[in-house]
């Protein structure tokens, strides 16, 4: 306080104009942001004040991809409200600067330079697609932020500036796929998928697994351009080889045209012949699919709604509370709720702010209070976690019918399956 | 590849996949039927086209919600109602922006283009924030979902015989009124020589608007009838669009002949080889052979004659 007032009286002399525009500048400097550069919980000028901290949140809220994204950007900030109503974070509330990332991967970029550059935020959580986190991901290395990443994913990445909170490829599928082998009995598979990366990589994952781990087979491997609307050549191609199971990671508006057709084609999915088994659609997807045109199929993902615990229980509840009654919590949407706490944790291990201080804080950063149950934070970056089966039912939520025994470790670079 | 198959799966297999084929060309003429009246009479390369069938398939589920909550008794009728409201919905709001916006763009084609793009975001955006970011379920009567079981391999889909029966009315519908009603002649005399039609007393204005809020009309019936087999949201829109002007210029713009016989031509050349090939390659293959044949054809398959 005493450097500004001696600046101030310097000016003065200096003239008359420059004092007046100086005055409330220095005014302002010193009611709301005096970077607290002394302090030890923030030692590379973060826009961290004695009772504030700020963090960004970076998603899609225009464009096609607001579809899906809106969930994250809402879970978040119940997150951010909740952790604010316990005291916030080593004593500062959490402030929140959103940007909109408008479903254009440069904008990403240029939005997350300018929360990181600009306004200097402690950390960012957003992103979705895989896409909008490689097109960010080198501003994160460049200017050292933090970001914490919701969205299941191909694996094949771990970068020091990601926390992962979703799953990578390995855990999702292994899990599911076993299941059906040996709940189900599945002998052949049929792969199904939206032609871009994540299905890609995950169909590889999964044929090495089918053919060499479950010494089943592999009936058809294919793919369909994004937004595709019409399925029923492949619906035929399906009937036409008799698969026990068709494994499914189509997404976005085709889900909608591929489940109505599939119904339309007198496929009576809950006869499960065959079975199918998605790794896209979530409870968010359903509502847009329609639970009667979708009823009796099974997802294999970490989290459903209806996963009977007590932090579960809570978290929808809070979230319908905040968000209205009609929501539904799809994985991803748990997974960015994850995010704000995860950092929480890191930082109060660290008592610092500084990034580098918070990475280091971060493996083994443990959460009891996850709505899906307790998550470790790995070496690599992504969580250990538990992965459900959950068969869909006609109100458009997934009913648990497995889950696995251990947390299973997060390996975004599987040996044997590249 | 079939030597595994018995000759009677094989026979049922490719039943299904011809009328598959025949789904796919009753959407793609569903859909391009409305440009093709606007760009083929008009001249404008109307890019909100798909917004307008998408707000063809939110007055369905409007309409679907409503006859759930007041009139549920009737509610396996609603959607013939849903179509109709559908039709006028979007036509008049076809007719509002012919009169705000394009009617002063005539001539200018690239400015049109433009225009109709900005158009379609600002429909998105309206959309997103009435209706929300999330697609919305539309729930069908139970009528329409399901299949006929013809053998016990052959099923044939409901919404699918729906959908070409309703391009068989609307296409003969719109072929009689170019060739027999009062405003289709008017039209054609105004695409064939304007001033001339004009001369001889022929409202223009009158008769671009009306031609517009038909374009758009049927628009929205085709997005009200694709709720059955696609989503509804915001961009659901964009789905559509590229394969609609695929149609429409391979058919050559000014002939609605033309536009069924190119959506015949592309729905079966991909209906056949998705069955052969991934999903992916058939298309990458079909915009080849469109490409292709358009530049041995600039002017599309069918062209008007007319003398300029």
């Amino acid at each position: 306080m005493k450097l500004l007032n001696l600046e101030t009286t310097a000016l003065v002399r200096r003239g008359f104009l420059k004092h007046l525009l100086a005055v409330p500048a220095a005014l302002a400097l010193a009611t709301t942001s005096l970077p607290t550069m002394a302090d030890s919980a923030n030692t590379t000028g973060l826009a961290v004040t004695k009772d504030t901290v700020k963090v960004g949140i970076l998603h899609s809220v225009t464009g096609t991809m607001a579809i899906s994204e809106t969930g994250s950007v809402q879970a978040e900030k119940l997150a951010i409200e909740q952790i604010n109503a316990m005291g916030g974070v080593l004593g500062r509330k959490i402030e929140y600067i959103q940007e909109d990332g408008a479903s254009d991967w440069p904008t990403f970029a240029e939005k997350s330079k300018k929360l990181l550059v600009n306004d200097k935020v402690a950390a960012v959580f957003g992103c979705w697609t895989s896409a909008s986190r490689k097109a960010a991901l080198p501003v994160f290395e460049q200017y050292n932020g933090m970001l914490y990443y919701p969205t299941f994913y191909e694996g094949l990445e771990q970068s020091p500036n990601v926390i992962y909170t979703g799953q990578e490829a390995t855990q999702q599928i292994l899990e599911g796929l076993d299941w059906a082998s040996r709940e189900k009995g599945a002998k052949k598979f049929y792969l199904l998928g939206s032609d871009y990366i994540w299905p890609r990589t995950s169909n590889k994952i999964a044929r090495k697994h089918i053919e060499n781990k479950l010494g089943a087979k592999v009936v058809g491997e294919e793919y369909y351009p994004l937004g595709h609307t019409q399925f029923n050549s492949v619906i035929n191609k399906i009937k036409l080889k008799k698969p026990d199971v068709v494994f499914i990671s189509v997404v976005g508006g085709s889900n909608v045209a591929f489940y109505k057709q599939l119904k339309a084609a007198g496929i009576d999915m809950g006869k499960e012949k065959p079975l199918f088994l998605t790794i896209s659609v979530t409870e968010d997807e359903i509502l847009g699919i329609g639970g009667e045109n979708i009823e009796g199929i099974y997802a294999s993902m970490k989290y459903f709604q209806s996963l009977p615990n007590e932090n579960n229980t809570a978290f929808v509840k809070a979230f319908k509370e905040r968000w209205g009654d009609d929501i539904v919590i799809g994985d991803v949407t748990q997974a960015a709720y994850l995010g704000p706490w995860l950092w929480k944790a890191a930082v109060e291990k660290a008592g610092s702010f500084d990034i580098d201080k918070v990475r280091a804080a971060s493996p083994g950063i443990e959460l009891t209070t996850a709505p899906e149950g307790y998550v470790r934070v790995h070496e690599n970056h992504h969580l250990w976690s538990k992965t459900r089966v959950g068969h869909a039912q006609p109100d458009g939520q997934y009913k648990v019918v497995y889950e696995s025994s251990e947390l299973i470790e997060p390996d975004p670079f599987p040996e044997g399956y590249q | 590849m079939f030597a595994e198959y018995t000759a009677a799966e094989l026979t049922s297999i490719f039943a299904m996949q011809g009328f598959a084929g025949l789904i796919l060309f009753s959407v793609f003429v569903l859909m391009a039927l409305g440009l093709a009246i606007i760009f083929g009479q008009m001249g404008v390369i109307n890019m909100a086209h798909g917004e307008f069938m998408i707000l063809g398939a939110y007055t369905t589920y409007l309409i679907s919600n409503l006859f759930a909550d007041y009139l549920p008794g009737i509610y396996s009728s609603y959607f013939f109602i849903a179509m109709i409201v559908a039709f006028f919905v979007t036509g008049a709001l076809g007719a509002f922006v012919e009169w705000a916006m394009i009617r002063h763009l005539y001539h200018r084609p690239l400015d049109t283009l433009l225009a109709t793009w900005g158009l379609s975001l600002i429909m998105q955006q309206f959309y997103r924030t009435v209706f929300g970011a999330r697609e919305v379920g539309v729930t069908l009567p139970d009528w329409l979902m399901g299949s006929i079981a013809v053998t016990d391999m052959v099923e044939i889909p409901i919404n699918g015989l729906f959908v070409m029966g309703l391009t068989i009315v609307i296409t003969v519908g719109v072929a009689l009124m170019m060739q027999r009603s009062h405003l289709g002649k008017q039209t054609r005399a105004v695409v064939q020589n304007r001033p001339m039609a004009a001369a001889v007393g022929i409202n223009t204005e009158k008769v671009d608007r009306l031609t517009f809020a038909l374009g758009c009309g049927i628009a929205g019936v085709a997005g009200s009838a694709f709720t059955m087999i696609g989503s509804t949201g915001p961009t659901s829109g964009q789905l559509y669009i590229v394969d609609t002007f695929l149609v429409v210029v391979f058919g050559g713009a000014a002939s609605l002949l033309g536009t069924v016989a190119s959506a015949f031509t592309i729905s079966q050349a991909q209906s056949t080889m998705e069955f052969f090939l991934s999903g992916s390659m058939a298309k990458v293959l079909t915009l080849l052979v469109v490409v292709g044949i358009l530049m041995l054809r600039p002017q599309g398959l069918f062209t008007l004659k007319v003398r300029r």
